[in-house]
Parts: C-alpha cells; structure tokens; sequence
C-alpha cells in the first residue's frame, strides 16, 4: 500500500523527492477517511511556505481536510487536472492525485519524515 | 472516547448497517451510518432510483386523550385543528420569546390521537417542554421513540418497490397523508413525507420488525437498484431541497420567522400557542436578519461556521453549505442582515483565507421535475 518512495507526515501527506523537487499528496488513508472528494482547493505558484503551513484543502460533500506542508517549499506547479477530476485524489492518491509540486528550501526536514513502515504503523495506531 | 462511544445508542438496525458495511458515526447521541457506497453514489441513487434510511433515532412522542387536540395546537405554530385523521404536517415549538425548542412532524391518527415525530437530539428535551407545559390538559404523554423504528424509502422508485410488500394502496396516500397498514407481515404507519426533495415514503413500525422490514425492502427492491443510504446523503439530499436542519439552520437563539419558517406559523389560529404574540409582535415589526439561501459563484465551499461579509466586516454566518452532489454548485444556507437577504444580492462568504462572492437565491436550489 505505501510506497518505499514516499515520506509521510503526521497530518497524512505524502511526499515523494527528486533531486531538489518533490511531490506531495495526501495519503490513501487520507482519502478513505474523506470520502468522495469533490473539490480541492490548490495554492498560487510561486508562493512560499514552511512546514505545517496550511497550503490548501481537500473537501468532499461532508468535510474538509486542509493539507499542510511537510517541509519548507516553494510552489511550483500544481495539479490542474484535479479542478475537473477531483475525484482523482480518491482513485489514485499516490500517483496521479498528487496535489502540488515544490522546490524544495530545506532539505535536512526530510529527516523528520515517517518513511513507508512508519506510517503504516501509525495509521494503524491512530484507527 | 471509549465511554463517550459506550453511551452512544444503537437502532434496531446496528448489525444490518454493519453487515452492509455502513460506516458509523455519533449523531445526536446516536451512533449511525454516515455512509456505505459512498455518499454520492448514495445521494444520486436516491435522485435517480430509491435510497432506504435508517431513521430509527428520530423521537416518537404520543399526545392521547381528550384534550389532545387542544393541547398539541398550544404546543405547535402550525394550526392543528386543520388536519384531519390521517393527515400530517411540518411545525415547529417555539419558545415564549419564538425561537425554534424543536421542528418536527404532527401526525393526526384521530381527534385525541397525535404523533409527534421529533428529532433525535431533542427527545429529551422536548419531553421535559411538552410535561412542562401539559398544565390542566387532559392527556398522557407517552415516550414512544425506543419501540418505534423508522424507514424512510426515497427515491423515483420508491413507490413501485415499497407497493409490492405493502398491502395500503400508496397511490391513494397523497403528499403528508398516511395509511395504517403492513409492510410484508408488519404492522405499520406508512406515509408519504420524506426529507430528501424527492417522492417517498417513511414507514414506521415496531422496533422489534425493524431489521425484518428493512431486509423486505432491500431485497425487494434490489432488481431496481434501491441502495441503503446514510446520514451523509440524507443531509445534502435535505440540503439541495432547501429543507432545514435543527441544530444548524435554526435553534432556541433564532426565531422561527428568521428561520424563514413563517409558512409554518399560523397567526390567525385562534388559540393562542407557545410563542405566538413574540411571533405577532416581530411579523408586525420585521425582522433584522434571515436565513437565506445562497449558491457561491466563485471557487470553493462553503461550510458550518463560516462568516459572511459586507464591506469587509462579519454580518453574519453560514449554517449549512456543501456541493450539491446533482446541482454540482456550491450551495448553503446563512443568516444575513435584513438588506443583504433579497434574492439576487451578492454577499462574500470567508473561506479560510479567501472571500468568494455568493448570490442570494429564492427557494429550493433543487426541485424534481
């Protein structure tokens, strides 16, 4: 279920690094707990954040879910597609669901991170 | 959280939802499926098919007794003495000042027969107004909610399914009219009200054939594709339509003509009931803020809480808002100052760090053709 290629967080993002950049979604169990998500409200390119800044939202009918920043990044793409599909972030949260692509400012956060093991046995502990 | 999960009730209906794989959630000191499909799957089986609720945990209150009549018409806004046996209709108590203790349904089983039907988390409380206020009434007051269960099958298709197990002829019962009869081998009161915006039923019978006439249904119903339905569906279903919540679109600090509820207050009863001169004297002066309906024209959605805002300052708050799984808008429900709550005046709705621009619309955002 969760990938050797992620890092999680404990807010249930996912981050998945490449060189200086990184990915980042919110987890599988994140999605189950939302139910169909009908909107995901996505930040402005360009902008600046630190970690457990709030970026934006993922909301289905009944609830919202704010997504937070992992690590210290910069914005530099964001998932377009999910204005139309939104409902992409339940069918493939890891992959093609991710939310926002950064330029990463400090890296070192990374160690911080839960990696795959960890998380699952957070999930676990938290249900 | 283990203990506050202990004290929760359970329906009649617990093991079928979880059999059915229904997730649960506290509501109103009950424990009940929020989901099982998925909500919209469930929110558009309803608009399209029949959904079946579980709606057990609504309270059942009796007024038996030769001053039953006299004695529900005091408690109640709407006019009692209009209804005739085996006609219901949507009231409300109010307090003295008007402000809304409960909204619930009056059904008239006879002239000292009346069935209160109440919401889940007021039973208590209504119990406790309705012995207050019992006075020199001459009436028993009977607590009826543990032993009734209560299915509400909603959809296109309801009918069609509900009438092969059902020996009253639906099509005679018309809209807030209901029938005695039985559901498979069960006794029940059948009538045609529902919570959704759509045509069906709410069918209400003993506790103890609960899971019996609920299994009926969903077998029967199965060729057509009827699903069970949740919490989830059944307040975005209630949403679209336009119908209000207690506890969010309205409660004991707003009155029941802020509410937008005036259609059910009816001043020219002659008796006098709880509330009425509070509700005389604001009709006569206006009120200074309403509930309104709203659909937001910008991106996002609007929810519980959220501020409305004029000229940069809050004047108000959302009660209700979601995305209207049919209408695919972002719609709500808020109080707003008087000026700002005709149809077609644009207010701003802050939703965390952005305001977006709404529109103030008149009647149900969805009506079924």
């Amino acid at each position: 279920m969760y990938s050797e290629k992620h890092l999680f967080s404990k807010e249930h993002e996912w981050i998945e690094v490449d060189g200086d950049t990184a990915l980042i979604g919110i987890t599988d169990h994140a999605q189950q707990q939302l139910g169909d998500i009908v909107y995901v409200d996505l930040p402005e390119l360009d902008a600046e954040y630190t970690a457990g800044d709030e970026f934006g939202s993922v909301e289905s009918v009944k609830a919202v879910a704010e997504v937070f920043m992992p690590v210290d990044g910069e914005i530099l793409a964001v998932n377009e597609h999910l204005e139309e599909s939104p409902e992409t972030v339940n069918q493939d949260p890891h992959a093609a669901g991710w939310l926002i692509k950064v330029k990463l400012s400090n890296p070192a956060q990374l160690e911080g991170l839960m990696d795959h093991n960890a998380y699952a046995e957070f999930v676990a502990q938290e249900s | 959280m283990a203990e506050a999960e202990q004290a929760l009730k359970k329906t009649p209906l617990a093991e079928e939802h979880q059999r059915l794989g229904g997730k649960m959630v506290p509501f109103g000191g009950w424990t009940m499926p929020v989901q099982y499909s998925g909500l919209v799957d469930e929110h558009t089986t309803v608009r399209t098919g029949a959904g079946l609720f579980d709606v057990s945990h609504m309270g059942e209150v009796r007024i038996k007794g030769e001053d039953a009549l006299a004695f529900t018409n005091y408690l109640t806004v709407n006019n009692v003495t209009k209804l005739e046996d085996g006609q219901a209709h949507y009231t409300a108590f109010c307090t003295p000042e008007g402000t809304v203790v409960d909204d619930l349904l009056v059904y008239r089983e006879a002239a000292d027969d009346f069935l209160l039907v109440i919401n889940a988390a007021n039973i208590d409380k209504d119990l406790a107004w309705i012995r207050r206020h019992q006075g020199e009434y001459r009436v028993t007051v009977t607590n009826e909610s543990d032993e009734t269960a209560q299915i509400a099958i909603q959809g296109p298709l309801a009918q069609a399914i509900l009438q092969r197990v059902c020996d009253v002829d639906l099509g005679s019962i018309k809209y807030y009219w209901f029938q005695r009869g039985k559901v498979g081998a069960y006794d029940a009161l059948i009538s045609r009200t529902g919570y959704t915006g759509e045509d069906g039923f709410e069918c209400y019978c003993a506790a103890a054939d609960a899971a019996a006439v609920w299994r009926l249904l969903l077998e029967t119903g199965a060729e057509d594709g009827i699903k069970p339905a949740g919490l989830g569906a059944r307040d975005s279903l209630r949403l679209e339509a336009r119908m209000h919540l207690y506890g969010n679109d309205m409660d004991e600090t707003t009155t029941v003509l802020e509410a937008g509820l005036g259609w059910i207050v009816k001043l020219k009863n002659t008796d006098d009931f709880i509330g009425k001169a509070a509700i005389a004297a604001q009709k006569k002066a206006g009120v200074t803020r309403k509930l309104i309906g709203f659909r937001l024209l910008g991106k996002g959605i609007a929810r519980p809480d959220y501020a409305v805002v004029d000229q940069g300052e809050p004047v108000g708050r959302v009660t209700s808002g979601t995305q209207g799984p049919t209408l695919k808008q972002s719609i709500g429900m808020a109080y707003v100052p008087e000026h700002l709550a005709a149809p077609g005046s644009t207010i701003q709705i802050q939703i965390r760090n952005k305001l977006v621009d709404a529109e103030v619309v008149k009647g149900p955002f969805y009506k079924r053709a």
